[in-house]
């Protein structure tokens, strides 16, 4: 009793530590976005008076909100066309035999490794002949090509563990291939949809590198990209407050999402891990 | 309601196996077929190649008189029960149920409600609609498979080997409840198993497989009785068949233990001195002192040591170890890998009453129904003294029956 009562004080006080670790950036992140003005330089980690001042800046700065709703726009329509594409890729290599289907997902799995950086210089040049610089569409093409492989190799994973006979059965039993797929295979491929989704959010949403080469003007430039430019209250002051406060603001959706979906992106992740 | 046809159907996989070989076989409508044989013989092949999920290599399937090669499985209008159950785990029981009649167009809400609690009725599922497949018992899930498949009017029902998940108890239950479905729906049923029990008692006729290649399609009577060969004889029985070599020498035959005088049905097609296989079934052995008079007349009498016996309440078998023939010896433990079972002692295993008190190791007195015994020729297995007059007569029986059931259903 008494070895295995210190052994659980020994894992709750590791866990602690790291949980600990793990979230003082992030409280430091938002105690510092409530700072107000000079408090900054308190040398406290609070601050001395809790101020909102710095999410009425950003909030009335255009550079923010116009970055905000192309953060989300784009995010939201990556990610649908994301998912969609790779559901049906995933099934067509976990189900069917045809010539190349190995080299498909070595493709795949190579793209996802590929430095960002590396196609970003290629693709200005190229965006601004074609004259895609500076649009939706310019991100979400490489947010596609980058997101896409990824979700097809979580996806084709979950595929492949669904039984064959859950089809078959459903054939015999009248449905058409496509009932077969919508009826059976997508609402039981759910949990890999969702985890798919939810990485391709957060990649496009945190993206930066092709937010900064890819854009000039508020006409797509994204949240992270766009904090790059953030000035201070006034010229000779670093933004830094303000900064805070966007990053807390860019934050919430994604917290918001992983609690919401927490369940399913935990079955998920170990499904794919485990059995993929 | 359909018969089914096939005609010279063969199957090879893309590895260029040959899982079916040019199957010919007719099941009649109404009837319930049983498909019997060893692991890996085919049985599940032939079973989805009438379904549809399997191509045919070559040869033709005919349900209800139209050729369905081409088409698929959901033209076909078949339902099938698989052994894993293939439930729709997302979907609760009623759902699971109602799932091909959600696929079928024109067909109200009210209707599918009805239909759907008709079939749970029947199945006795009806306080678990709202269930998921998930939180139910073996048996449970087994008769929902069964739901799915009896909720719309189908061309025939297709098993396989729907109750080789459950335990021995439920086993028995469900292998009853089946059969009752069968005969009250009338329905056009394929069932394959591999268990003894399930293949003598459910099916109006038994199709016994091997290697791809059809043996033999009989009553399961007639396969017991009448077996064409000595795969088939080995196979259907539990225990099986005694196997023993038997020496034919001038008209008569000597055997371990006994010799009986050879008989007439064999007697144009064996040579003198000629090496055969007899076989004879446990229940076709007696202890002699327990014999009833009557009997006593037409079998023979002999004397052999006995070996260990097993009491089981209601019986009690013997095991009687005799010195076997090399030849013979190596013929039957190719049989026994081929069929599953471990490789054979050579010993017979005798049924007999269970009044009898024979003690191991010591020798006591049996009798043998040798009219009933079976010769086999060695070589190819056939059997020689198959009596077609009497298959004859238990196939028209099986008929009658057939013809019976369909009239009262008809009523
Ligand atoms: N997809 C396949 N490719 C190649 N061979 C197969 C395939 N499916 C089954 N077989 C082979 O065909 C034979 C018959 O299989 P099956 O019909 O499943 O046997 P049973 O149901 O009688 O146990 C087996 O020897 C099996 O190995
Ligand atoms: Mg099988």
């Amino acid at each position: 009793m008494k070895a295995s009562r210190s052994t659980q004080l020994f894992w709750i006080a590791g866990a602690i530590l790291i949980i600990l670790y793990a979230l003082i950036p992030v409280f430091w992140i938002v105690s510092l976005s409530f700072k107000a003005g000079d408090d900054i330089t308190n040398k406290q980690f609070l601050p001395t008076v809790w101020s909102w001042e710095n999410y009425k800046t950003v909030f009335a700065s255009d550079l923010f909100t116009t970055a905000l709703r192309n953060s989300v726009g784009m995010s939201i329509i990556a990610t649908t066309i994301s998912v969609i594409l790779a559901t049906l890729a995933a099934y067509a290599i976990s189900r069917l035999e045809f010539p190349g289907k190995r080299l498909v997902l070595g493709v795949a799995l190579a793209i996802t490794v590929f430095p960002v950086i590396a196609i970003a210089t290629p693709l200005f040049n190229l965006w601004r002949t074609i004259g895609l610089y500076d649009t939706w569409l310019g991100l979400i093409i490489p947010y596609l090509s980058y997101s896409l492989p990824l979700s097809v190799y979580v996806l084709s994973a979950f595929f492949r563990e669904i039984p064959w006979e859950m089809e078959q059965a459903a054939q015999v039993d009248g449905a058409t291939a496509w009932q077969a797929f919508r009826r059976v295979i997508v609402p039981l491929a759910a949990p890999g949809v969702f985890t798919a989704a939810i990485l391709t959010f957060f990649a496009v949403w945190n993206d930066f590198v092709f937010g900064i080469t890819l854009t000039s003007s508020e006409a797509a430039r994204p949240v992270p990209a766009a904090l790059a430019f953030f000035q201070g209250a006034s010229q000779f002051s670093q933004p830094t407050a303000p900064i805070a406060a966007a990053a807390v603001v860019v934050t919430i959706p994604v917290v918001i999402l992983v609690l919401l979906f927490q369940r399913k992106i935990v079955a998920g992740l170990t499904n794919g891990a485990v059995k993929g | 309601m359909s018969a089914i046809e096939m005609r010279n159907i063969v199957k090879e996989y893309g590895d260029g196996f040959k899982a079916v070989n040019d199957v010919s076989l007719d099941i009649a409508d109404g009837e319930f077929m049983i498909l019997v044989g060893p692991s890996g013989c085919g049985k599940s092949t032939l079973l989805r190649m009438i379904v549809g999920l399997e191509d045919i290599t070559s040869g033709d399937m005919l349900i209800g008189g139209d050729r369905v090669n081409e088409k698929a499985p959901r033209d076909r209008n078949l339902s099938m029960v698989f052994q894993n159950y293939a439930l729709y785990p997302h979907l609760t029981v009623f759902e699971n149920i109602a799932f091909p009649l959600r696929l079928m167009k024109g067909i109200s809400e009210d209707e599918i409600k009805r239909r759907v609690s008709e079939a749970a009725g029947m199945l006795e599922l009806n306080e678990h609609l709202d269930r998921k497949p998930a939180n139910l018992s073996g048996g449970q899930r087994q008769r929902v498979a069964m739901g799915r498949a009896i909720v719309r009017q189908v061309n025939a029902f297709l098993f396989d080997e729907p109750l080789s998940n459950l335990d021995a108890k439920l086993r028995g239950q469900m292998r009853t409840e089946i059969s009752r479905m069968q005969r009250r729906l009338g329905t056009t049923t394929v069932y394959v198993t591999h268990d003894q029990t399930e293949a003598m008692t459910l099916g109006d006729r038994v199709a016994v497989l091997r290697r791809g290649y059809l043996q033999q399609v009989a009553s399961p009577r007639e396969l017991y009785e009448q077996p064409v060969n000595m795969f088939v004889a080995g196979f259907i029985g539990s225990p099986p068949m005694n196997f023993m070599p038997a020496v034919v020498t001038g008209d008569r035959l000597k055997l371990p233990f006994l010799e009986v005088g050879l008989p007439s049905s064999a007697a144009g097609q064996v040579s003198d001195g000629q090496l055969l296989i007899a076989g004879m079934r446990p229940d076709h052995f007696e202890d002699a002192r327990l014999l009833d008079p009557v009997k006593r007349e037409r079998g023979a009498i002999f004397r052999a040591r006995v070996d260990v016996t097993e009491w089981l309440g209601d019986s009690q078998y013997a095991y009687l170890p005799f010195e076997s023939n090399p030849e013979v010896a190596k013929q039957l433990a190719d049989l026994a890998a081929e069929l599953d079972s471990e490789a054979l002692r050579t010993q017979l295993i005798i049924s007999i009453d269970a009044m009898s008190r024979l003690r191991e190791n010591h020798e006591g007195e049996f009798w043998a129904d040798t009219d009933r015994m079976h010769l086999f020729d060695p070589k190819t297995g056939i059997n020689l003294t198959r009596d077609e007059a009497a298959a004859a007569d238990l196939a028209s029986l099986e008929q009658e029956e057939l013809a019976d059931r369909r009239g009262e259903l008809a009523k």
